[in-house]
């Protein structure tokens, strides 16, 4: 049991990865990477409402009516994100006025739905709280590498200390501005699933058609 | 009540026998909805309510610390509270450009006044992108240890590429040169608009005239210096086009005949 638990928590950071795998909750991965502190914060949101919403909805998982479940989960995965937007703007003010609509938007993340309709209906509300932070994590995990990128390349600065000086500020280092645009995370995420499926080969999926060559008569 | 889900027992009273009745059936349906929503909405409104306090501090020193900012005098060892009692807040009517006693200073909520018909006007020409233009702003004086007028600090905002960008402009007491430009509340690109934010380009208003000596208002946010000279003159963000003549746009419409003309009018003839 215990090792099929750190199982579920290891499982989602790369061989079973949100973003990079199922590729999922892509959206907000754009929006919200472009600088590092923002993802971190909205990677650590998305794990408390996933693994929350994860356990409740696991909780009353046998008393939820087919018919309306999906909707039973909105609500719960709603209600928790109205709490940590409230949580932020009390608490971390800063940050809140950053993240702006992108907290709300957790709300139509497709990796708290996805966890919450395949493994949470079906499993105990531990082992789905402990799925929801390893997915979470998974999630987290992405953004960083991506806010890493884009944040150092396109600020010359990491969490808003400066690593390169750029030009803006008198020192040398011309930013990209492009990684400072949303299509940019598009590139990035690319090729980290690229890698991401040249180092792990099973996670390359079947083709769906074969191009049939034609034989000469 | 999860603990119980999968034990077989006999249902015993009113919710041991909704408990095990099917999942599927209508009137479980119905109650799950109605109660999951209740629960829901309570502990959503409980969050709301107990926090608002702390939210509404946070909101208002933010604000206080960016007037603190803008006017040069942030001190970040120095409470806020004690550090913002140096200005003397007022309440200005923007069409006669005199303060009004007419509203109590510290309930006057600029927004909401800019939103209620009676103390607003809707604009036909509007290069601000505001839409409501409100008749009264709260405006903040500092004074020198002398007791003299040092700074004025108004408040203008406008729409930039995504957003309405809200700021303050500190002018010293002549009512003509700028000391510094600041926004505190925008949702602009990071790296590109938002770098309204950048200290270096926050830098360069400091010591630009808003009009020439016929009066006539020369500032302007540009790529390339106008004829006008390099004292009315802030060079464009680069890569952030739109943000620029958002910026642009609303500085001059609060700066010029539609905004604080009257008032910066008065303050240099002394009669304030």
């Amino acid at each position: 049991m215990a090792q099929k638990r750190r199982e579920m928590l290891i499982d989602p950071l790369v061989d079973n990865n949100p973003i990079t795998l199922q590729v999922l909750g892509i959206c907000s991965a754009l929006a919200v990477t472009s600088s590092l502190q923002v993802a971190l914060v909205m990677a650590v949101a998305v794990t408390f409402v996933t693994a929350f919403s994860s356990m409740f909805i696991s909780m009353i998982r046998s008393q939820i009516p087919g018919s309306i479940r999906i909707i039973v989960q909105m609500v719960i995965i709603a209600s928790l994100v109205i709490l940590v937007d409230q949580l932020l703007k009390a608490y971390a003010f800063e940050i809140s006025k950053t993240l702006s609509v992108f907290v709300g938007l957790i709300i139509t993340n497709c990796i708290v739905m996805g966890r919450a309709e395949a493994f949470a209906m079906q499993n105990s509300p531990i082992d789905s709280f402990i799925d929801g932070v390893g997915n979470g994590l998974g999630y987290g995990l992405i953004l960083l590498l991506v806010g890493v990128i884009r944040e150092l390349f396109g600020s010359g600065s990491l969490l808003g200390f400066t690593i390169l000086e750029t030009v803006n500020n008198g020192g040398w280092y011309v930013p990209n501005g492009l990684l400072l645009l949303p299509p940019s995370a598009f590139f990035i995420i690319g090729l980290i699933i690229w890698a991401f499926r040249a180092w792990k080969k099973d996670q390359v999926e079947a083709r769906e058609y074969k191009i049939q060559t034609v034989e000469a008569h | 009540m999860s603990e119980n889900d999968d034990k077989k027992t006999e249902p015993k009273g009113m919710i041991g026998r909704f408990l095990a009745a099917p999942a599927d059936s209508v009137h479980k349906t119905l109650i799950v909805a109605v109660s999951l929503c209740l629960l829901a909405s309570m502990i959503v409104s409980a969050a709301a309510v107990a926090l608002r306090p702390l939210q509404e501090v946070n909101a208002l020193k933010d604000k206080q610390v960016n007037i603190l900012q803008v006017a040069g005098i942030y001190d970040p060892e120095i409470d806020v509270l004690e550090a913002f009692s140096a200005f003397d807040a007022r309440i200005l009517d923007l069409e006669t450009g005199q303060y009004t006693a007419e509203f109590d200073v510290a309930a006057f909520d600029d927004r909401a006044a800019a939103d209620d018909p009676a103390t607003s006007k809707a604009l036909d020409d509007d290069p601000a992108g505001i839409g409501r233009q409100g008749r009264y702003v709260t405006v903040y004086l500092l004074n020198d240890a002398a007791g003299n007028l040092d700074k004025v600090i108004l408040p203008l905002h406008g729409y930039g590429l995504w957003s309405t960008l809200y700021g303050f402009i500190a002018l010293e007491e002549n009512g003509n040169d700028i000391f510094g430009l600041q926004f505190y509340e925008h949702a602009e690109t990071p790296g590109l608009g938002a770098e309204v934010d950048n200290p270096r380009w926050k830098s360069l208003w400091n010591g630009k005239k808003l009009a020439d000596e016929n009066g006539d208002l020369q500032i302007s946010v540009s790529k390339s210096a106008p004829a006008a000279g390099a004292d009315y003159h802030i060079d464009a963000l680069a890569g952030a086009t739109l943000t620029t003549a958002g910026v642009n746009n609303l500085v001059r419409f609060w700066m010029g005949e539609t905004g604080y003309e009257a008032f910066l009018s008065n303050l240099k003839a002394g009669n304030i």
